[in-house]
Parts: structure tokens; sequence; C-alpha cells
């Protein structure tokens, strides 16, 4: 448990805006290095607790412990300009947190996909949460050293992914590497035809 | 558009509905919603717990996020105590940028040449 609770890190007078990216993926695929790489913030995490049906549980109202269970979501700040702030949050890839994920992807900007080459498939429920929600995303490979390389092509295929959907790859170690999923997505927003000029 | 329960390499990805469970927190406060507390509001009458936060977003502006994980409460008892809070005038919160302002060209670019910079 950390001791310095009273220390804020408080935003830049000026920053008036806030916009929020989900990231999801596979258990142990860099989530938090992810968020953690991009942040300028210590990551941190904030805690919901939940029943085992997985509703978030409001605790003022009193319950029983023994059917609640605690996760923890990772998030990390980022301010962008004199008024923008980007908040980063990576959420845990068990199903059973369904609910906490649908919550945190209504009014996010956009999400972030993980895949480790090592084990592909195990993306395709982050990719479909994200499609299931509506959300626009990118699908950002991470390079683990020791996992196997596939050209574009074929790991487009197979991921099943949308002709449209941008596919980069990044050590989420770095962050001038994790950045480009985060620039991948915005170009994305920027170039999706629903996108009318302001009038 | 994006597809929706699209198909991958013939499996079926499980679906899990969602519709009908309850929902305790309220919609318009998100993890990412930024925290302004007004300093001319007495403090005494509120409860320990909503003193304290209000004590911790006096300095500066924060999210809801860090406002949780700095004072170690579960996030959904956070929103509890600020939805009182923003309902008394102690707090100001300010939503991410909706959706719609997200089609708005100039923040997004804006938000890319920051990336960019980076
Ligand atoms: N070699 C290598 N290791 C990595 C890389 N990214 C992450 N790791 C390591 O992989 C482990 C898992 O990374 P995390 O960031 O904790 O993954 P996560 O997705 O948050 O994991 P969970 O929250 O447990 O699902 C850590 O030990 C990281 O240091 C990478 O690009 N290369
Ligand atoms: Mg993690």
């Amino acid at each position: 448990m950390r001791s310095s609770t009273s220390e804020g890190n408080y935003l830049a007078p000026g920053v008036s805006h806030s916009v929020k990216i989900v990231v999801l993926g596979p258990f142990a695929v860099g989530k938090t290095t992810f968020v953690g790489a991009v942040s300028e913030i210590r990551p941190t995490s904030t805690e919901e607790r939940m029943t085992k049906a997985g509703e978030i549980v409001d605790t003022l109202r009193g319950l029983s412990d023994k059917n609640t269970t605690t996760v923890a979501l990772d998030f990390g700040r980022l301010t962008l300009t004199d008024d923008i702030v980007l908040y980063m949050f990576g959420g845990p890839g068990q199903p059973r947190f369904d609910y906490m994920i649908d919550e945190l992807m209504q009014g996010a900007l956009g999400g972030v996909v993980l895949v480790d080459t090592a084990r592909i498939t195990e993306s395709w429920d982050a990719m479909g949460r994200m499609e299931e929600a509506d959300l626009p995303y990118v699908v950002a490979v991470n390079t683990f050293a020791a996992s196997p390389r596939y050209s574009e092509s074929e790991l487009r295929k197979a991921l099943d992914l949308h002709p449209s959907t941008p596919l980069v790859e990044c050590d989420v170690r770095e962050k001038s590497s994790a950045k480009s999923p985060l620039i991948a997505l915005v170009s994305h927003l920027l170039s999706r035809p629903s996108l009318e000029p302001a009038s | 558009m994006t597809p929706r329960g699209r198909r991958r390499a013939g499996m079926v990805r499980p679906y899990t509905p969602t519709g009908g469970r309850a929902a305790p927190t309220r919609r318009t406060l998100d993890l990412a919603t930024l925290l302004i507390a007004d300093p001319d509001k007495p403090l005494h009458g509120l409860d320990a717990h909503s003193r304290r936060l209000m004590q911790h977003c006096l300095p500066g502006v924060l999210s809801l996020a860090e406002v949780s994980a700095d004072l170690q409460l579960p996030a959904a008892v956070t929103k509890v105590l600020v939805s009182s809070l923003v309902d008394s005038s102690h707090l100001v919160s300010r939503d991410p940028v909706p959706a719609a302002q997200q089609h708005d060209r100039q923040l997004l670019e804006r938000i890319r040449d920051a990336l960019i910079n980076l």
C-alpha cells in the first residue's frame, strides 16, 4: 500500500479538456508497460469492486465481501497541449470483467488492442469488444524478442483484421515507439469518412 | 462502418449480453472526468471522506481516476462521493470530450500533432 497519498500530481493550470483511450489485450501482453511508457505520471491503478456476476458495486451502500472481487485498472496520463490531457486506461482481459470494460469504453476516443505474435488468437476477444462497442481502434503488435515475426499481410489474415483498421508494430517499453499506436489511432479517426469538416 | 460480430477464421467469438444489468454509477461521471474544486465552498458539514476528497482537489485539477487512486478509494465509491459534491457545487466536473466533439477535425489534428512532437 502506498503511503504518500496526499501528494497530488496536479494538471497544469489551463488544462480543461480530457480525452480517453482504452488499451485492451490478453494477460501479460504489455498493457501496463504500454501505459507506463507513455504516461507522464507514474502509472497508477484505481480499484473497482465487482460482484461475481461482473457488476461494479457501490461499496458505500454496504455489501458482503465474500461475493465481491477487486480488480485494478491501470491508468496513465499525458498532457498534450495547454488545454488537452489524454488518459490511457489498461483493462483486464478476462471476460468476467466485461461489464467494467464496457463502461470504460464509453466516452473514449478510441482503443488500442495489443497483440503478442506468439498467441495471436488471444487478442480476438479484445478486438471483438472494440467492435461491439463501435469504438475505433488500432492493433499494435508488441514485439517480444522471443515471439515469431510475420509479414503485415500474414498478421492481417491471422487477426482477420478489417482492411481499414491500422496495424502497427511497437516496443511498448519505449516511449518513442509506444506512441506510434496512439498516432495511428488519431490518424485513423481523422481519416474516417464520417468526419465532416466543421461547418 | 465498423463490422460487428465478425467471425475469425471460422471461430465464433463468445458474446456476453450486457443489457439488463444494474448500473449504479452515473453515466455522466467518467474515470477521465476532470474535477475542479470551488475554493469558496465551506467544508464543514461534509462527511470525512468528502472533506478529504475536497482537500485533495483544492490545490489543482485532477481526473476522477487520479483522485480515486490518490485517496485509495474504489472508483465506484469515488463516483458516489463526487456526484454529491457536484450536486452541492463543491466540485465542477468536466467529462471527457464527448464523441460528437471528437468528430471535430481541428481537435483531432491538435492531438495528433502533439503526439508526433512528443
Ligand atoms: N521482452 C519484452 N518483455 C515485455 C515487453 N512488454 C512487456 N514485457 C514484459 O512482459 C510482462 C507483462 O507485461 P505487462 O505490461 O505487465 O502486461 P499486462 O498486459 O499489463 O499484463 P496483465 O495486466 O497481467 O494482463 C512484464 O514482465 C513486462 O516487463 C516487450 O516488449 N518485450
Ligand atoms: Mg497489467
